[in-house]
Formats: C-alpha cells, sequence, structure tokens
C-alpha cells in the first residue's frame, strides 16, 4: 500500500511539473515568438487605443453600423451577487441562451426582433440575425444579415449602397477550403473598415 | 441539408479513417514498450520518472493489484486537485484575484476531472485562476486520458494474452502512454491552435474600448494548451464557459475540424491496435464498423433535425434556409454543429461548439442516445474501447445461446464469469442513470435547476445523469447545477460511471488472460464479418433501447410533437 501511495504521489507531481507547468509555459512561450498577435487574443487597435478583438463580437445598436446577433451573455447582479442581469456581448463571461426550441421567451424575443427588423413574406429575415449565439460572442453574421442591412447603414451614413456593399463584399469571408464552415462577415472588422473610409 | 453539409461530414470520416491504422501501429508500439524516433529524448525522461517514483516497469500487475494501482492514483489525485482549488486565491498566476472554489464545487469538479467526465458545474473565465486551469486541471486532463487508454491496454492484453497472470503495468502504461502519445501530439496541436487565432498567454484581462463607447472586459488565458489535450484525451472541460463554441476556443472552420479529428483519432487507432495484439487485424476493423454504423445514423439524424430549422420561427417570418441557428455559431453553421455534437457524445469527450440545451427536440436526442448507448461509437480514449468490447462479449454470448455452444471471441472462450462481470459493468450505468433522475424530477432541490418547463425541463436532468454517468461532460446547460444537491448527485454518479466499469472489467480481463487460446475450428463463429457487426449493433440499440426509452418518450419525443402540435412552455 505504500509502495502504491508513493508510486501515485511522485507520478502525480512529476506530471504536474510537466504537463501543468513546464509544457504550458514553453507553448506560451513559443506562442509568443512565432506569433505573438494571436497569442494575445487577436486585439485590433485605432488611434493606439485596444477597441476589441478581431475574434469577439461587440454590441452594436447605431443605425451607421452595421449589427451583429443578439447575445445572451450575463453579468452578475450588482445588488444581488446570487442571480445575473443580462449584459450583451460580456466577454467575461461567455455562454448562450439554452433556451429550447418550445420555448415561450425564445418565441417571444424572436417575433420582438423579427417586428424591429420589418420581416414581410417576399424578405424573410435571415435565422441568424434574431437568434443568439452559443458563445454570446459571435463575432461573425451570415453575407444573407449584412445584405439586410446595407440599405440602413447607407442611409444613415449618405453614402451610396453600391459603396456599402462593395465594403460588405470585401469583408465576406467563404468557406476554408471551399468546403469547411459557412461564408461569414465580421462584423466589427467591417464597421472598422467603414469609419476608417468615411473618415478620409 | 445541403451537399456541402454531407461533404464536409465524408471529408471528416475519410481522414479519422485513413489515420486509424497508422496510429493503431504506433500505440501498439508504445504498448509494448518498444522504442521510437521519440525515444533518444524520452527514454531519460521515462526512467527518471520510474527512479524516483520507485517502480519497476516490468513488474506484471494481477488485474487486482492493476485495479487497485488505478484507484489508489485516481484518489491521491483527488485530494491534490481538491485542495488546489480550494487554495486557488493564495497560489500564483491569479491576475483576476478569483477567489477560493467552494468546497461543493471543488468536490464535483476534482470528481469531474479525474474521471475524463470533465462536467463543468462553473463558467472557466468566472471562476478558475489559471494556475487552478494549468496546474490542476489540465494536468488531470492528461492523467484521465492516459489512465484511460492504459485501461484499454489492459483489457487488449487480457485478450492477447494465453495462461498469464498479470495485465501489464499501470504506471509503466500510464507514464509511456503521457510522454509518448498525449505529450508530443499535443504540442504539435497547441502551435497549430495559436496559429488560427487561439490565446496563449498569462496576461489579465483586457478592457476594450469599444466603437459606440461602451467597454468590453475580454478574457484570456493559457487556452491553446488547455485545448489541445481537451481534445485529444476527450475530456472536454471548456477553457471558457462557452468552450469550444467560444471564438477564442474555436476560432475557425478549420480549427474546428482539427478539434473533430482530434476527438475521435486515438479511440479509432485503439480498435486497430486491439486488431494487431490478437493478431487479425480483421476484428478491430470489425468493431469500428459497428461504431461506424451507429456513428453515420446519429449524423444524419442530427443535421436531418438540425437544417430543418425551427418551425415556430418559420412563422414569425424567419427564413430558416441556414436552420436551427439558436445556440449555434455562424461560422460552424448546422452541418459543423450537428457533427460535432454527435462526435463529442459518440466519444467521451463533451466539449461543444454549440448549446445542445437548444437544438431541436430529436436533434438533441441523438447526443443523448449516444451517451445512453455507453460511449461505445469510437467513444471516449480507451474507455470506448473496452467498453465495445463488453458489448461484444454480449453479443457472442447471444450467439452462442442461438447455436448452443459455448461461446468464444478472438480465441477465448467466454463463461458464466465473463459474462456476469459484463451484465453488471453494463447495468449499473442505468441505474445510476434512472434512479439519479427521477430523484431529482419529484424533488424540489433538482426541480429548481431547470430552466425550461414542460419535457424539456425533464431532458435537462435526464441530460445531465447521463452525461456524468457516461463521464461525457456536456450539457444541456441551461441547467443551474452548481447547487449543493446537483454537485453532489452528479458527482456520486460521475464515480460510479467511472468505477463501476472499470473494475469488473478488469476482472474480466484479468480472467480472460488466465485462459488459453482455443484454436479457430470450423464450428467457430467469425468475428471479423459483417454477420457479427450486424449482431453487435443490435446488441447495443437492444440493451439501450430496452433500458432508455421510456424515458427518451418523457423528454425528447414528447417535446417533438408538442412542437409540432404549437404548444410552447
Amino acid at each position: 500500500m505504500l509502495r502504491l501511495l508513493r508510486a501515485s504521489l511522485v507520478i502525480l507531481l512529476l506530471m504536474t511539473l510537466l504537463t501543468g507547468i513546464a509544457y504550458p509555459l514553453a507553448m506560451t512561450g513559443l506562442a509568443h515568438l512565432a506569433w505573438p498577435g494571436r497569442a494575445n487574443g487577436s486585439l485590433l487597435a485605432r488611434d493606439g487605443k485596444v477597441v476589441g478583438s478581431a475574434l469577439i463580437g461587440q454590441t452594436f445598436a447605431s443605425d451607421r453600423y452595421f449589427h451583429g446577433r443578439p447575445s445572451a451573455t450575463t453579468d452578475a447582479d450588482p445588488n444581488d451577487a446570487t442571480k445575473t442581469v443580462a449584459a450583451p456581448y460580456n466577454a467575461a463571461s461567455s455562454g448562450g441562451s439554452n433556451l429550447a426550441p418550445t420555448s415561450k421567451a425564445l418565441v417571444d424575443r424572436v417575433k420582438e426582433d423579427v417586428a424591429k427588423l420589418g420581416s414581410s413574406p417576399s424578405a424573410p429575415v435571415p435565422a441568424d440575425l434574431v437568434t443568439t449565439s452559443a458563445s454570446g460572442l459571435d463575432p461573425d453574421i451570415s453575407p444573407a444579415s449584412a445584405a439586410l442591412q446595407v440599405a440602413r447603414v447607407a442611409k444613415a451614413r449618405g453614402l451610396s449602397e453600391v459603396e456599402i456593399g462593395r465594403l460588405v463584399a470585401q469583408h465576406t469571408e467563404g468557406r476554408v477550403f471551399g468546403v469547411l464552415g459557412e461564408p461569414r462577415v465580421n462584423v466589427l472588422q467591417l464597421n472598422l473598415a467603414l469609419d476608417a473610409q468615411h473618415r478620409q | 441539408m445541403t451537399l456541402n453539409g454531407w461533404a464536409q461530414i465524408a471529408l471528416y470520416v475519410v481522414v479519422v479513417l485513413a489515420l486509424t491504422r497508422p496510429l493503431g501501429g504506433y500505440l501498439a508500439n508504445v504498448m509494448a514498450g518498444g522504442r521510437n524516433w521519440l525515444s533518444p529524448v524520452l527514454l531519460p525522461v521515462e526512467r527518471a520518472f520510474y527512479r524516483l517514483a520507485g517502480i519497476n516497469p516490468a513488474e506484471e500487475q494481477s488485474w487486482w493489484l492493476y485495479c487497485r494501482a488505478v484507484v489508489v492514483f485516481h484518489l491521491v489525485g483527488f485530494v491534490f486537485l481538491y485542495g488546489l482549488l480550494r487554495l486557488q486565491a493564495v497560489l500564483p498566476l491569479n491576475p483576476q484575484g478569483m477567489p477560493a472554489v467552494p468546497a461543493d464545487l471543488a468536490g464535483n469538479t476534482s470528481v469531474s476531472f479525474l474521471t475524463n467526465t470533465n462536467w463543468q458545474s462553473y463558467g472557466g473565465e468566472s471562476t478558475m485562476s489559471y494556475f487552478s486551469q494549468m496546474a490542476g486541471l489540465a494536468v488531470q486532463n492528461f492523467l484521465s486520458a492516459a489512465a484511460g487508454i492504459a485501461l484499454a491496454m489492459a483489457m487488449i492484453r487480457g485478450f492477447a494474452r494465453a495462461r498469464a497472470k498479470g495485465l501489464g503495468n499501470f504506471w509503466a502504461d500510464l507514464v509511456r502512454v503521457t510522454l509518448y502519445v498525449l505529450l508530443p501530439a499535443c504540442i504539435v496541436l497547441t502551435l497549430f491552435f495559436v496559429w488560427q487565432g487561439v490565446p496563449q498567454n498569462l496576461g489579465a484581462y483586457v478592457d476594450a474600448a469599444t466603437l459606440e463607447g461602451g467597454k468590453q472586459t475580454i478574457a484570456q488565458g493559457p487556452v491553446a494548451s488547455q485545448l489541445a489535450i481537451k481534445m485529444l484525451g476527450t475530456n472536454g472541460g471548456g477553457f471558457f464557459n462557452a468552450n469550444s463554441a467560444h471564438p477564442y476556443e474555436n476560432p475557425t472552420a478549420l480549427s474546428n475540424f482539427v478539434q473533430m479529428i482530434a476527438i475521435f483519432v486515438l479511440g479509432a487507432a485503439l480498435t486497430n491496435t486491439f486488431g494487431r495484439a490478437v493478431g487479425d487485424e480483421r476484428q478491430g476493423w470489425a468493431l469500428l464498423a459497428a461504431m461506424g454504423v451507429l456513428f453515420i445514423a446519429g449524423v444524419a439524424a442530427c443535421y436531418w433535425a438540425e437544417a430543418g430549422g425551427n418551425p415556430q420561427l418559420a412563422a414569425l417570418g424567419v427564413d430558416n434556409s441556414l436552420g436551427n441557428m439558436e445556440g449555434k455559431e455562424v461560422r460552424f453553421g448546422t452541418p459543423l454543429s450537428a457533427l460535432f455534437a454527435v462526435i463529442t457524445t459518440a466519444a467521451s469527450c463533451g466539449a461543444v461548439n454549440a448549446m445542445h440545451d437548444s437544438f431541436m427536440p430529436l436533434g438533441g436526442m441523438v447526443p443523448l442516445v449516444n451517451i445512453l448507448l455507453g460511449e461505445i461509437i469510437v467513444g471516449g480514449v480507451g474507455s470506448g474501447l473496452y467498453g465495445m468490447l463488453l458489448f461484444a462479449i454480449v453479443a457472442i454470448f447471444l450467439a452462442g445461446l442461438m447455436v448452443g455452444r459455448t461461446p468464444e471471441y478472438v480465441g477465448k472462450k467466454i463463461e458464466a464469469r465473463e459474462v456476469k462481470m459484463t451484465m453488471l459493468a453494463i447495468l449499473c450505468l442505468p441505474l445510476v442513470i434512472l434512479g439519479f433522475s427521477a430523484l431529482a424530477s419529484v424533488l424540489p432541490e433538482g426541480l429548481a435547476g431547470t430552466s425550461n418547463a414542460g419535457p424539456h425541463g425533464f431532458s435537462q436532468i435526464f441530460y445531465a445523469f447521463t452525461s456524468a454517468a457516461g463521464n461525457n461532460g456536456s450539457a444541456f446547460a441551461g441547467l443551474s447545477a452548481n447547487s449543493v444537491f446537483w454537485n453532489a448527485t452528479l458527482g456520486i454518479a460521475m464515480v460510479f460511471g467511472r468505477f463501476a466499469v472499470i473494475v469488473p472489467m478488469l476482472a474480466v480481463a484479468g480472467s480472460l488472460a488466465a485462459k488459453r487460446r482455443a484454436a479457430a475450428s470450423v464450428g467457430t463463429f467469425p468475428t471479423h464479418g459483417g454477420l457479427f457487426v450486424g449482431l453487435l449493433v443490435g446488441s447495443i440499440l437492444i440493451v439501450g433501447g430496452l433500458t432508455f426509452l421510456p424515458a427518451l418518450a418523457l423528454g425528447p419525443i414528447a417535446e417533438h410533437f408538442s412542437l409540432l402540435a404549437g404548444t410552447l412552455y
């Protein structure tokens, strides 16, 4: 029994040193040598200030910007730590709505969002624009969801729809190798490009 | 469903199949203690481990001694991890100042990571310090995976050896698998994931000033190194709460593809290792074929359900051509979300790239059924193979009853002791799952955790105990499981799920190893052909179906019909 205990303890400690300390630290060092930007979270800066991450979505409400998907992330209630309050795109606490397809709360929420976007039988709203993502931090929308917003953004910025549409096309990423994943538009990067163009 | 969706599924199957044989050979070599191209570097490390721990790697352990070593190792690991989580506030690498993990949560989490379950009652970025993640949780990701493969090797030796007393040496198996298989593969995977955009740093969370003038705090951490072993070891415990749906933990469709490969690759390869060990690779391919049949059926059902979308939303003017997108990420869409869900539950991984809780009723039933069948569709690293071999014993026993002969499997007579032990291992799971689900469905403490009303609320409870007992770790995540009731009951379910299978399985292996090898004769039922594969699949479905159909009818099936009828909760 003592032999078993000694073997267990020693193996556990050695493995902790190897796989729990040496391995992650060595990987951190290598990652910073090879891809420092990515290792540090693909942060995006403008005028020297961090405005977000290329991989993390953020809240957009103004007509001048393209909007991302609804987000179901929450934060601790400042008045009662045992409860949570809605806090969209909280990148310090990811998560989905976890609402079932038969949930009344889901159907009511979508009904409200569809009414805001104005759906008609000839132009239904793309599903991704009225559903929350799994992480609550989805940086992307589908090309159809971007197309739906072109007219609004063009009007708010006093630019032509063609010009905005061209920018959207530039920021549309296809499938990896033409096969993997789905086509997508990164909302934050598109909006940064909009701002950059507008200033000129 | 689209052609492109099916092309992705086909590509996945082809890559896994292509890796099975070369990796199976490599594992067989490692298991036998052979030298390979890593030996010049790693052999001195391996020997140092044995010397410091006072281990003779050549010492053969009986099944009982092997079992004791496994249990003692887990107990020591539990005490260590529990202590580390309780003390995290005073330990280093805690830039966010995370407080100590509460006792019930620390206990649940320790059991969870030791048993390769990785059920998480907590959100990673809001609970754990970097030190707890690295030196506590990630270490158990390595060790629980290595222990799983070691146990599978013991089972393989039971079939391969004749008139033998020993099943190998647990310590040697554990150390070799970690050094020669898991660690090198994880180094490569980590670098690949960072290249794809997964962060790997020890800095504090970043405050960003958003374009509209808000403040966004973005969690950071040594994500990539933990992600690698989380997938390869079929652990599945996310660095972040959203797991592999988090854009940091799975930034692209390519990183997603590699993560899916990493889940299956070792489990699939072990079927080949088994075939090689018993001297007939076709035996391994037959097991993999049975797994493949169940896998493709699951993928087809889940993808079909998710691609169809939610009819309730279509009625509101939503274009459902993308499918059911609630709880899914745009970069993956429904095909990769459905595929990932089936893979992660076929194996005992439990990582998710979409929220199973928001799947369509029948789409969410597929992951549930996968775990209920015992996670033998490729399965967890090691546990999938020994689980499948237990079902092979049941199948061959049934075949023997039909023709009135003593059944034989790969040259070993299957007799009363093996069948009894196998049934013990197989029947323990339903007892834990159904017993606890019934309890939680009537106790207020249990019902307090559910976040959906109606049949879906029951599904959440049923899924939680299934996931815990199956050592999977995925969830219908709307369930608020961080309470004393849930942490305790799920913790007990995880312990049973691991050890109530391991102990009888090792007993079977010990008893098989002691038998002589029977030569095949004309009367021997061949176990490498289509007939055996069919029999095996049939046995799995009958055992699972008879046990769990009533519970499934109360949950996902009832919910499916309420959705069609337009009843909301």
